[in-house]
């Protein structure tokens, strides 16, 4: 039973860096995605490690969502291999992560002249009115998210895979590279969720191939703002990355029934 | 912006003979550049003024009888071949560190060297007297000079504690008609001052005011009026006063006919002006190449100067914001042409109060940028990302920790040509949650491998990411870390800072400016004095446990310029650990450490060529305890304008 949660720990340690190569996870929908999830590092006794300082943006690294947490302690991957890969370090990190809080020496006594020390033109921009206009713009942009021409982080969702990522499609310029990435994304996760049981050896990672003609177990497509799903990659690139709003990888076969939508979509765009 | 000058040797203590040189070295000569700088303490660039010399067809001479004390301000006459030869190949030699050596060799180098030094650079304006530095120079035309302390910055030294530029304008005045410019940074600068210098200099070309104060509009007006020939005046985080009602139109009293204006920044002059004036004045003025606007400038006026001024290479966009009320103003595409013109952007800067909507008009640019600034942008990480993306040639970048690692990651993805990073934070107080941690640097510092400068302020930081960026970085020169929260340890192993900073001097063999933080030991200082070798100007605060941190670095940082110290461990016992190294300084700050006003008057009577400055506040008692103590070499001796708050030991 321990050989299986190190075998999945390590695939979803290996996924991890992928991430980091590939774009930003989404963490604040995984939040609620991984409560149900019962993926765990593999402790001796297979405690679950959930810590108790979930605030966004404080410490990344105390982040319930496992693989969130091996994204942004040791395992970022840099190209000196120190890399640590093994649960145990893993492990220590989450350990050392909830205690963070209370390890760091908390400001002592009152505020100090002059500390952190910026300039005068640097102090309060944070309260500045030109902070409140951006409040403001925040509120706008957030209402405006659906009409803008800008290409957003947008999510990608795999049949099977409980989690989800977001990429950027401002990264890629072709259809062939999205897909590319996607098959990146989405390899390793796929090779952890096999069962381990029914393999004597750690699951091989396959290619996914052939997300844009139909060719391959899988194929890609997206929803654009009005709702409708589409196959990725009749339309011009630029209208794809304005128009697109989420993505899914779907089993081949489970497409037929959109596949009716998508045709005279298609149809639709032939004319 | 080009990268710092290669650094010199100190100029020796001075020497018996020839006469003490003036200590004017310390690097060589900076300018306040015009770059993108809050002016780093390191040059920026080597002085590249060599202006036409006329000086040295003797205009008139009299016998230089003083022997040792300095050429006369007149050279050669022409039966003197030999100085003549000597002044002619002198005037070659520009770094200031070639020069003083250049003056060291003999009697008639001093004196051929004195004649034809064109920029004088003085690092700290009380080491000597104005009196003194024209004496020596005779054909100056350009003057750099520095006065606070720079802690000043951080409402450290109480206000009217000096640096007054008025005693140097004053003699300058007298002794250098032909000055052409002036760099003047943390001074005192008064409307008088620039009245002065307005009349005492009918050449003047170009005024560059950094970290100033004392100044108004209408100082800039008379300067703007009555220097007929200036190219330059640029006006970088300075302290203008500003009064409502004495507002004073600077911008219309520049020559209606057409200037010869070639840099206008004033970003920092925070109160409204004509703008009419100023479209108008870029409309004549066909030398300008970099103008940067403050934040009253709107997007639709921004549009207007950039239709006068497709020719410009540096521009400070203002508020970067549509003046019109909610969709009423312009759209992103009707600005996108006026950045499509202009071909010859390099460095972009303002953004005061930016509307993140409107960014994608500046795409055309971006892939000629070499210097970016955000630092006053409220980005977030999908405001940057697609912007930074198209930034392939950036070598500067100045950001606001708003971004985020991910901003920081995906900076690291696209600049591979990075220099210069200063990631700032908009909330800088301690408890502030901070947008950037190791993780951004660690992404930094594999991405931007040809990195020579980083400040980075944040709240979380390991040994591991300081020590990845000393291995991947190995060019770095300036290493400035400022873990904003007090004496906080590696953030995952509860370990002090130390492996970390020592790291970074071991491995950046060329480093020659450090800024520590965090939970820091003795034993980085060890590190720092063993390793440290080059390192020129360092900062601690709220660092060390005992004296022995500062023993170790004054006995193994053995090009130690500059040293400021705040809230650190240590007493006099560290203080005169120094007493060594102090002639080799340009100055040595200290405030609310454990000094006492005996330890610090063992090392005045010990030195007397240092000035040793306890600082009060303006009405505290006096007590054995020294909160503030602000020590210098000095050839002036103890200066004349100190307030009462200053006490000279």
């Amino acid at each position: 039973m321990e050989d299986a949660e190190i075998r999945k720990s390590r695939g979803v340690c290996s996924t991890a860096l992928f991430l980091n190569w590939v774009g930003r996870t989404a963490e604040q929908d995984q939040e609620e995605e991984e409560k149900t999830l019962e993926l765990s590092l593999g402790l001796p006794g297979g405690g679950r490690r959930r810590t108790a300082c979930r605030e966004k943006g404080k410490h990344p690294a105390v982040d319930g969502s496992v693989d969130l947490s091996l994204g942004y302690s040791t395992l970022v991957p840099n190209s000196q291999g120190k890399t640590n890969g093994s649960p145990e370090a893993v492990t220590r990190n989450a350990l050392a992560a909830p205690n963070n809080n209370s390890s760091q020496t908390r400001s002592p006594g009152a505020p100090v002249v002059g500390w952190p020390p910026v300039r005068a033109s640097r102090r309060n921009l944070a309260s500045s009115s030109r902070a409140a206009a951006l409040e403001q713009q925040n509120v706008k942009k957030a209402v405006k998210a659906e009409e803008t021409k800008r290409a957003p982080f947008v999510k990608v969702n795999m049949d099977g895979i409980p989690i989800g990522r977001k990429i950027d499609l401002n990264a890629f310029n072709s259809y062939e590279k999205l897909s590319v990435a996607v098959d990146k994304l989405f390899r390793h996760l796929l090779a952890a969720q096999r069962d381990p049981r029914t393999e004597e050896c750690p699951p091989e990672e396959v290619a996914i191939s052939g997300l844009l003609d139909g060719t391959g177990e899988y194929t890609l497509v997206y929803e654009d703002y009005e709702g409708d799903r589409v196959l990725v990659g009749d339309v011009p690139w630029g209208m794809f990355v304005s128009s697109a709003k989420r993505l899914r990888v779907l089993k081949t076969s489970d497409l037929s029934s959109s596949l009716i939508t998508s045709n005279r979509k298609r149809t639709a765009a032939d004319c | 912006m080009s990268t710092t000058a290669p650094t010199p040797h100190p100029c020796p203590i001075p020497q018996p003979l020839p006469p003490p040189p003036i200590p004017s070295h310390s690097s060589s000569s900076s300018s306040p550049a015009s770059g993108m700088s809050e002016a780093a303490e390191e040059p920026d660039s080597p002085p590249t003024h060599m202006s036409e010399d006329s000086s040295s067809s003797g205009d008139r001479w009299t016998p230089d009888l003083r022997g040792g004390n300095g050429g006369g301000p007149r050279s050669a006459p022409p039966d003197q071949v030999l100085e003549n030869v000597l002044e002619s190949v002198l005037e070659f030699l520009t770094a200031a560190r070639d020069r003083n050596a250049a003056s060291l060799v003999c009697r008639s180098w001093y004196r051929a060297e004195a004649q034809t030094r064109r920029e004088l650079f003085i690092g700290n304006c009380y080491a000597v007297s104005p009196g003194r530095a024209v004496e020596r120079f005779g054909g100056v035309r350009s003057v750099v000079l520095k006065g606070k302390p720079r802690f000043a910055d951080f409402s450290l030294v109480p206000e009217g504690w000096g640096a007054y530029v008025q005693p140097w304008v004053a003699a300058m005045g007298r002794a250098y008609p032909r000055l052409e410019r002036i760099c003047l940074k943390r001074m005192t600068v008064t409307d008088d001052d620039l009245a002065l210098v307005a009349q005492s200099f009918p050449l003047f070309k170009e005024l560059s005011l950094v970290c100033c104060d004392g100044f108004s509009t209408l100082g800039l007006a008379i300067i703007a009026e009555r220097c007929r020939h200036l190219k330059v005046l640029e006006l970088i985080e300075n302290s203008v006063e500003d009064e409502e009602d004495a507002l004073v139109d600077w911008i219309s009293k520049f020559p209606v006919s057409n200037t010869s204006m070639e840099s206008l920044m004033f970003d920092c002059v925070g109160v409204p002006f004509n703008f009419e004036a100023l479209e108008a004045l870029v409309a004549r003025s066909p030398s300008l190449r970099r103008l940067r606007v403050n934040h009253h400038v709107s997007l639709e006026q921004l549009r207007r100067l950039m239709a006068r001024a497709p020719q410009l290479t540096h521009l400070g966009t203002g508020s970067f914001r549509s003046d019109a009320p909610e969709g009423g103003g312009m759209s992103v595409s009707e600005l996108v042409p006026s950045f499509a013109a202009s071909r010859s952007i390099v460095c972009l800067s303002g953004f005061r109060e930016v509307n993140p909507e409107y960014l994608p008009a500046i795409y055309p640019v971006c892939g000629n940028l070499t210097s970016l600034n955000f630092s006053f942008a409220s980005l977030n990480a999908d405001d940057l990302i697609p912007v930074i993306r198209q930034c392939h040639k950036l070598q500067t970048f100045w950001v606001l920790d708003t971004v985020g690692d991910e901003g920081l990651r995906a900076v690291a993805e696209t600049c591979s040509d990075l220099r210069e990073l200063r990631v700032f934070p908009l909330d800088a107080t301690e408890d502030s949650d901070g947008s950037v941690s190791d993780v951004g640097l660690q992404a930094i510092s594999e991405g931007c491998r040809k990195l020579e400068y980083i400040l980075y302020f944040c709240q979380r930081m390991t040994n591991t990411a300081v020590i990845a960026m000393s291995k991947n970085c190995p060019d770095l020169v300036v290493f400035r870390l400022c873990i904003m929260g007090r004496r906080r340890p590696d953030r995952i192993t509860g370990e002090p800072m130390d492996e970390g900073f020592g790291s970074i001097v071991m491995n950046c063999k060329k480093l020659t400016r450090l800024s520590v933080s965090g939970l820091l030991t003795d034993k980085a200082f060890t590190y720092i004095g063993k390793y440290g070798k080059l390192i020129k100007t360092l900062s601690l605060a709220f660092s060390g446990d005992s004296d022995l941190s500062l023993q170790y670095l004054f006995e193994g940082c053995t090009r130690l310029q500059k040293l400021e110290v705040r809230d650190s461990p240590f007493s006099d016992k560290g203080l005169l650990s120094g007493l060594d190294s102090f002639y080799n300084m340009r100055f040595l700050w200290m405030n609310s450490c454990s000094l006492t006003t005996r330890g610090c008057r063992e090392v005045a009577q010990r030195m007397p060529n240092l000035v040793v400055e306890v600082i009060r506040e303006q009405d505290e008692m006096e007590t054995e305890n020294v909160d503030k103590v602000y020590l210098y070499r000095s050839l002036a001796g103890a200066r004349s304008d100190k307030p009462k708050f200053v006490k000279v030991l």
